[in-house]
């Protein structure tokens, strides 16, 4: 066994922070919606609006931290599918049979290929489906121009698909992190920076 | 009483309520003439020689008023007040009291003594009054400061000059009005006078509005902010603002959404009946509230419900159980003491703090004429409210909506006028004979009744304006943003909280059903297989 630095503390913090900021924007955006009642519409939207701008400020901050330190590489696509389809396959039998997990994450490559197309995709179109929606939810009221006249049922119904497809990331992520090395192997990595890796 | 504005007609001196002026305030002998603040008038009306008299009629006194208001009489005969009539420029309607049918006592014509012991005038008994007539211009129900001038409840707009009683063989015996006394002390108008028959309207105490009763008399800041005696003390004419005796803001040209801002001098429109001609377009503090006021009336959110004040408001009246008498009795009163049965005018139903209806309104109210065809299957809407989403000048509106049961024709399918009161064998409150009723109040409106008695069901809204209560009491978000909220049943807009649509949210969960599915599966699996292979 060996330890490989995976995740540098901004990179730490960024995430966990953007968990709980897509967590409590996740819970009020559901009780705005009218799914159940739980603080209370006002405090639900005041709530709302004002993580939305704390993940704005961490995004930009986050954004930056990408590109002046090269992170955004690590979601670029494998340029070998037959490494997807063999990450596919250890998903669905692999694992079940015991076979050694097919990824060896270093530290210039530490997202496995369907983590790389996961993520890629989160960030290309289900968050600025999100935030484009979400701006244009908020200063509803300023609309002019082209957007002069509009339905905001359209922006609130685009909102409400961006929110349900990263509710479906979100669970489907807090499951696929356990299919690491061991079962909290990746929950560590995030937490510490820190992951074992076989020789 | 609103000391410290100037009297009807001496418009725009500038002067605030609460603001001192010379004092004739200790020549008032009210009951609140000792919480009456001085006035400001520049005139002492007990110094007036033309007032030094023992008037024996009310015409008299409009007589010696007019020797100094010259002009007052020609102006009050331009007014509604007067002549109780409105032609509507929107849909040229010929509307106003002596014109429309409603569903509380349903027509003045053919029952004017009674009715018209609420016009602005003397001796309108019948429909041979003379309009031209100055000196019947009844100066001192509005004027009066001392609340001892009552007109007489049957006398055709006169006060009783001799003791008489009153209700008929209760043995209770109104005063005389001393004429001279009340002429002497006249002053600006005020909730006193206003009230004393705006707050009795449709017959009796918060009958008709729902927002406007005898509450609002002496109300607290709860019932509504600006009237707070306490506080703001506002009189009706605060915002019912009067130029030549014509007074702003009528429910026949409601303005439903008033655009034009802060009412400044310079700046044309002058109108300060509206909320926003005080308090502006954005006048909230919290920016996404103000983002409301395109859409939703300032009233929706800041009258929370009506008939407020203790007093309950009558929202149903059904003319078919009258005539009849339950268990011996003409009159039957509910544990609260309101009258649930009379035998004259049949049956009720009261209510206290009554959330309203909700209904798009842009100003353009419709009503239906004498003469227009009804249909007994559908019921009639008395009134109808012009306004949708996305015609530009609509805004969410509260409504008190009341229904009941009235007489038509069921032979021409016409409204019909009923002669109800008089001492004549005709009027309904004599012999209960509906046809007899029908028969006199139509003729008098130069219409023949077929003979074929029938009741309709009917339903009249009224626009919610008063009450307002302060703003801590407004609606919260929740009250409309909700499944099932206020608005519930107002189309035309998408509301977060009320609104989705089902298909996106039907798809959303499956999807995230399908991946916690697909998760326990391979979950189930990977345990087994775990525990196989060890």
């Amino acid at each position: 066994m060996s330890r490989i630095y995976l995740f540098k503390r901004f990179e730490r913090f960024w995430h966990w922070a953007q968990a709980a900021l897509i967590l409590t924007m996740m819970l009020t955006g559901f009780e705005i919606h009218g799914v159940y009642t739980l603080l209370g519409f006002e405090t639900a939207v005041s709530t709302h609006t004002t993580t939305a701008w704390a993940l704005i400020g961490l995004w930009a901050f986050a954004i930056f931290w990408h590109f002046t330190t090269g992170e955004w590489k690590q979601y670029i696509p494998s340029d070998k599918p037959g490494r997807i389809f063999a990450m596919a396959k250890f998903y669905a039998w692999g694992v079940f049979t015991g076979d050694p997990h097919p990824y060896k994450a270093t530290p210039e490559r530490k997202h496995n290929p369907m983590q790389r197309l996961t993520y890629l995709g989160i960030k290309l179109a289900v968050n600025p489906l999100i935030w484009i929606t979400g701006l244009l939810y908020l200063f509803y009221n300023s609309w002019g121009g082209v957007l002069a006249g509009a339905d905001l049922q359209i922006v609130a119904v685009l909102h409400t698909v961006g929110a349900f497809l990263m509710l479906a990331f979100l669970v489907a992520h807090l499951y696929l992190i356990t299919m690491g090395e061991t079962l909290f192997a990746q929950l560590k990595a995030m937490i510490t920076g820190w992951e074992e890796v076989k020789e | 009483m609103a000391a410290g504005r100037s009297a009807g007609g001496h418009r725009g001196l500038g002067l605030r309520p609460g603001q001192s002026g010379p004092a004739n305030a200790a020549a008032l002998t009210a009951p609140e003439a000792s919480e009456a603040k001085a006035s400001s008038s520049t005139t002492d009306h007990s110094k007036l020689e033309a007032l030094d008299k023992d008037f024996q009629t009310g015409p008299e006194v409009t007589k010696a008023c007019l020797t100094c208001h010259t002009e007052a009489a020609d102006q009050i005969h331009k007014t509604k007040h007067w002549t109780w009539e409105f032609v509507s420029p929107e849909t040229g309607q010929r509307l106003g009291k002596r014109n429309i049918i409603n569903n509380f006592c349903v027509a003045v014509s053919s029952n004017e003594p009674r009715c018209t012991s609420c016009h602005i005038g003397y001796g309108w008994k019948d429909g041979n009054f003379d309009f031209a007539s100055k000196e019947n211009v009844d100066c001192l129900v509005c004027h009066d400061t001392t609340g001892s001038y009552k007109k007489f409840p049957t006398g055709a707009g006169h006060p009783n000059y001799a003791s008489k009683e009153w209700p008929p063989k209760s043995g209770k015996m109104r005063p005389p009005v001393d004429l001279k006394k009340v002429a002497q002390n006249v002053g600006p108008t005020s909730r006193q006078t206003c009230g004393a028959c705006h707050f009795y309207g449709g017959g009796g105490n918060a009958v008709k509005h729902g927002d406007i009763d005898s509450s609002l008399g002496k109300p607290d800041k709860d019932l509504d902010v600006h009237m707070d005696a306490e506080g703001l003390d506002f009189a009706c004419s605060t915002c019912h603002r009067t130029d030549a005796h014509a007074i702003q803001g009528s429910r026949y040209t409601t303005v439903a959404a008033d655009t034009d801002g802060m009412v400044v001098p310079g700046k044309g429109n002058d109108e300060r009946a509206t909320c926003r001609s005080c308090h502006g377009e954005r006048p909230m503090k919290d920016e996404k509230l103000n983002d409301h006021t395109d859409v939703v009336a300032c009233q929706t959110c800041h009258i929370p419900a009506f008939a407020r004040g203790g007093i309950a408001t009558k929202m149903w009246w059904d003319w078919s159980k009258a005539g009849r008498k339950i268990d011996g009795k003409p009159v039957v009163k509910n544990g609260k003491g309101e009258v649930v049965h009379s035998m004259k005018k049949g049956q009720f139903a009261w209510a206290e703090n009554v959330v309203p209806e909700y209904r798009w309104f842009n100003g353009e109210i419709s009503y239906t004429e004498l003469g227009d065809r009804v249909d007994p299957e559908t019921g009639v809407e008395i009134n109808s409210f012009g306004g949708s989403a996305d015609d530009g000048k609509s805004r969410i509106w509260p409504f008190k909506v009341f229904k009941g049961i009235q007489p038509y024709d069921a032979g021409t399918d016409i409204l019909a006028v009923p002669h109800l009161f008089g001492k004549d064998p005709d009027a309904y409150w004599k012999s209960y004979d509906w046809n007899r009723a029908l028969s006199a109040g139509m003729q008098s409106v130069g219409y023949s009744y077929s003979g074929e008695l029938g009741f309709i069901e009917s339903e009249m809204s009224w626009p919610i304006t008063h009450m307002v209560a302060s703003k801590d009491d407004a609606i919260a978000c929740d009250g409309c943003h909700a499944r099932e909220g206020r608005l519930k049943d107002v189309a035309g807009i998408y509301m977060p909280g009320r609104d989705s649509l089902k298909p996106v949210d039907l798809a959303g969960w499956a999807l995230v059903s399908l991946v916690l599915a697909g998760i326990l599966i391979h979950g189930v699996v990977r345990v087994f297989s775990a525990i196989k292979r060890s």
